[in-house]
């Protein structure tokens, strides 16, 4: 591990040159995906971590053979902002008390969550090469057996009921930390999500945070063609909730949303990010298919490159 | 199986034109093809498991045979008051369809481990209740289901299981002699349901060279069965039971309600706390002990313990 990252990082790096690969990748054999034991790339800024979780997030699916990068690369500027100094956390004390909960509704996309919490320090960037291995605790869903990772998902539609009720344990408790659920868009079909969002503003939960990854495409279709959700803001605004709608890969906006919750009193926040599913690598954006696929060792090489991190 | 699944279920629509596809978001490259060749007879209703598997009730309500489809607990589980309350109870035509049952997703993890849905739904009124072993098994059921539309549950594995015995016609019994015993009369009966009938099949063989003969039973119909549906097993006084589920409700479960006094069994099941590490399929067979090592262990602890059952 290298030095471990200040709590809160600017969204851009002022005055330094661009972060640069300072690890050497051991060869493996032909075909094989060497995964970085090294130190990380100089992290600066968050828009450098959002580039680091999507490069860990790659090779893991690509080390694995596994599904789902294109979510996790739609969500990692969520992820990095969330990180560099929004979220109250300590990777030393990863049940410190007063930290804010951080919850994936979305397990499929955990590889960018495992990556930012390794990134961050909650364990060591090495264990990141066993995702999905035999044996591994990292769980091609999000598992709560990680350091970090307060709840386990994988089937969707959970994330928010929990949330709710982890925030009713804060307003019961007289507590000041605050929750933060990430959610899909196609999650968006469940029921469960609407009664969550239904009841949440009933109890004047204004520590619940819902940050939905709005990249307008789910397993078997795109949104429009499966269960049309625009306009979103209107409906949860119609269940009573604060909303905001940013551009959900521009850090700055992101942030300013992020750091001035709640933005009603007694209102729970909704943050739309509207994104591109498999944003940062040019043949992943928009891609139905790379919900599915895996990229090859060559895919693998040219997706680095394109996100300026090359093994 | 899941290929041979959409195939036949498309050969089946040809010739029955009520039967219907609803999948829950799921299904990319594999129900294309039903998909345009029934336009109209195919819904995806979304992330929406309970919403999906009531409307399934609806329209078989107005007499449509309604396929749902999605996997490993999410048609199940998700939706089991839906299952149990608007199909079963209404004796409706829908047959609930997962895919992944068992420990096909093992790496996908806790969420997508189908270890719990036979003990969900082998309660349920009126449901029938298929888990067939490999491709031939899986055509069969789904010949089956046609022909005779009601509340029913289809469990799959993925995709890639090898054809482990020949199936002929929809003679869909509750058991079949997958391969008998190589120098008769056995003593001993190998029971299996779902594709970890492979796993039975190979601790057979093992022990037919080493002269111990085994027939081995799949079992592809869990419900309906009573005691004279298993006619055929409870000649072999020793039996072991393979499948991926935990013991609670199900397989082995299922055989220890129905077996007659003095049956012996030893059952191979998914332990309930397998759920911390991940791994393919045959890395949790082997962490749940279902391998032909401990098929063999299981015979000889028979000899062991000679009162215990
Ligand atoms: C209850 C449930 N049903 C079905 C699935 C299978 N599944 C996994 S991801 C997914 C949808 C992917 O689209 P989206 O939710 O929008 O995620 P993202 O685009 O962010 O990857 C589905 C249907 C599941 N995980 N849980
Ligand atoms: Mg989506």
């Amino acid at each position: 591990m290298s030095e471990p990252l200040p709590m809160n990082l600017p969204s851009v790096a002022v005055g330094v040159p661009p972060a640069v690969e300072s690890g050497v990748s051991p060869g493996g054999p032909p075909g094989s995906v060497t995964v970085r034991t090294e130190p990380a790339p100089t992290i600066r800024s968050s828009v450098d971590l959002a580039a680091a979780i999507r490069a860990h997030a790659l090779r893991m699916v690509t080390r694995a053979k596994a599904s789902h990068v294109a979510g996790a690369l739609s969500m990692a500027d969520l992820l990095a902002v969330l990180y560099s100094g929004v979220l109250r956390h300590r990777p030393d004390q990863p049940d410190w008390p007063d930290r804010d909960r951080f919850l994936l509704s979305k397990g499929h996309s955990c590889t960018a969550v495992y990556a930012t919490l390794a990134l961050r320090g909650f364990f060591p960037e090495s264990e990141l090469a066993t995702y999905g291995q035999d044996g591994s605790r990292l769980m091609a869903h999000i598992s709560h057996k990680v350091p970090g990772v307060e709840f386990s998902t994988g089937s969707l539609g959970h994330g928010l009921p929990f949330g709710l009720g982890k925030a009713l344990a804060a307003q019961r408790d007289r507590k000041p930390w605050r929750v933060f659920t990430l959610l899909s868009d196609g999650e968006l079909d469940e029921g469960s999500n609407w009664e969550a969002i239904l009841l949440a503003p009933q109890h004047r939960l204004d520590n619940l945070v819902a940050l939905v990854d709005y990249n307008k495409i789910q397993s078997l279709g795109s949104v429009a063609e499966v269960a049309e959700l625009h306009p979103l803001a209107d409906k949860f605004r119609a269940f009573r909730w604060a909303v905001r709608e940013v551009a959900g890969h521009d850090h700055n906006a992101i942030r300013d949303a992020l750091e001035t919750v709640p933005w009603e009193p007694g209102r729970p926040s909704c943050l739309i990010a509207h994104t591109t599913k498999g944003r940062g690598v040019d043949f992943m954006q928009d891609q139905l298919a790379w919900h599915y696929k895996s990229p090859s060792p060559a895919q693998l090489a040219d997706a680095l490159r394109q996100l300026g991190c090359p093994d | 199986m899941r290929t041979a699944f959409i195939q036949e279920l498309i050969r089946q629509a040809r010739t029955h034109p009520r039967i219907f596809l609803v999948v829950g978001d799921l299904g990319y490259s594999v129900v294309e093809p039903f998909a345009s060749e029934f336009p109209d007879r195919f819904l995806n209703a979304g992330v929406a498991e309970q919403n999906m598997t009531s409307l399934a009730a609806g329209l078989a309500s107005e007499g449509w045979h309604v396929f749902t489809y999605s996997i490993a607990n999410f048609p199940t589980l998700r939706c089991l008051e839906q299952i149990r309350n608007d199909v079963c109870y209404h004796r409706l035509p829908v047959t609930v369809v997962a895919v992944g049952a068992g420990l096909a997703y093992g790496n996908l993890g806790f969420s997508h481990h189908g270890i719990h849905d036979i003990a969900a739904l082998r309660p349920l009124p009126n449901l029938t209740l298929l888990s067939p072993a490999d491709p031939g098994e899986a055509a069969e059921a789904v010949q089956w289901l046609a022909e005779n539309p009601g509340p029913s549950y289809l469990r799959l594995g993925k995709a890639g299981e090898k054809t482990l015995h020949t199936v002929q016609g929809s003679s869909l019994g509750p058991i079949r002699v997958s391969k008998p015993a190589s120098a008769g009369p056995a003593s001993i009966a190998f029971a299996a349901t779902g594709s970890v009938l492979s796993v039975a099949l190979e601790a057979a063989e093992r022990l037919a060279a080493q002269g111990q003969p085994v027939t081995v039973f799949s079992c592809s119909r869990l419900k309906p069965a009573d005691r004279e549906a298993f006619a055929e097993l409870w000649k072999y006084p020793r039996i072991v039971t393979f499948e991926e589920h935990v013991l609670a409700g199900g397989f082995g479960s299922l055989l220890r309600e129905l077996a007659p006094d003095g049956i012996r069994m030893r059952s191979l099941i998914v332990p309930e706390t397998l759920t911390s590490v991940v791994g393919s399929q045959e890395y949790l067979r082997t962490q749940a002990g279902l391998t032909v090592d401990a098929a063999i262990r299981a015979l000889e602890s028979f000899s062991a313990s000679p009162t215990t059952r």
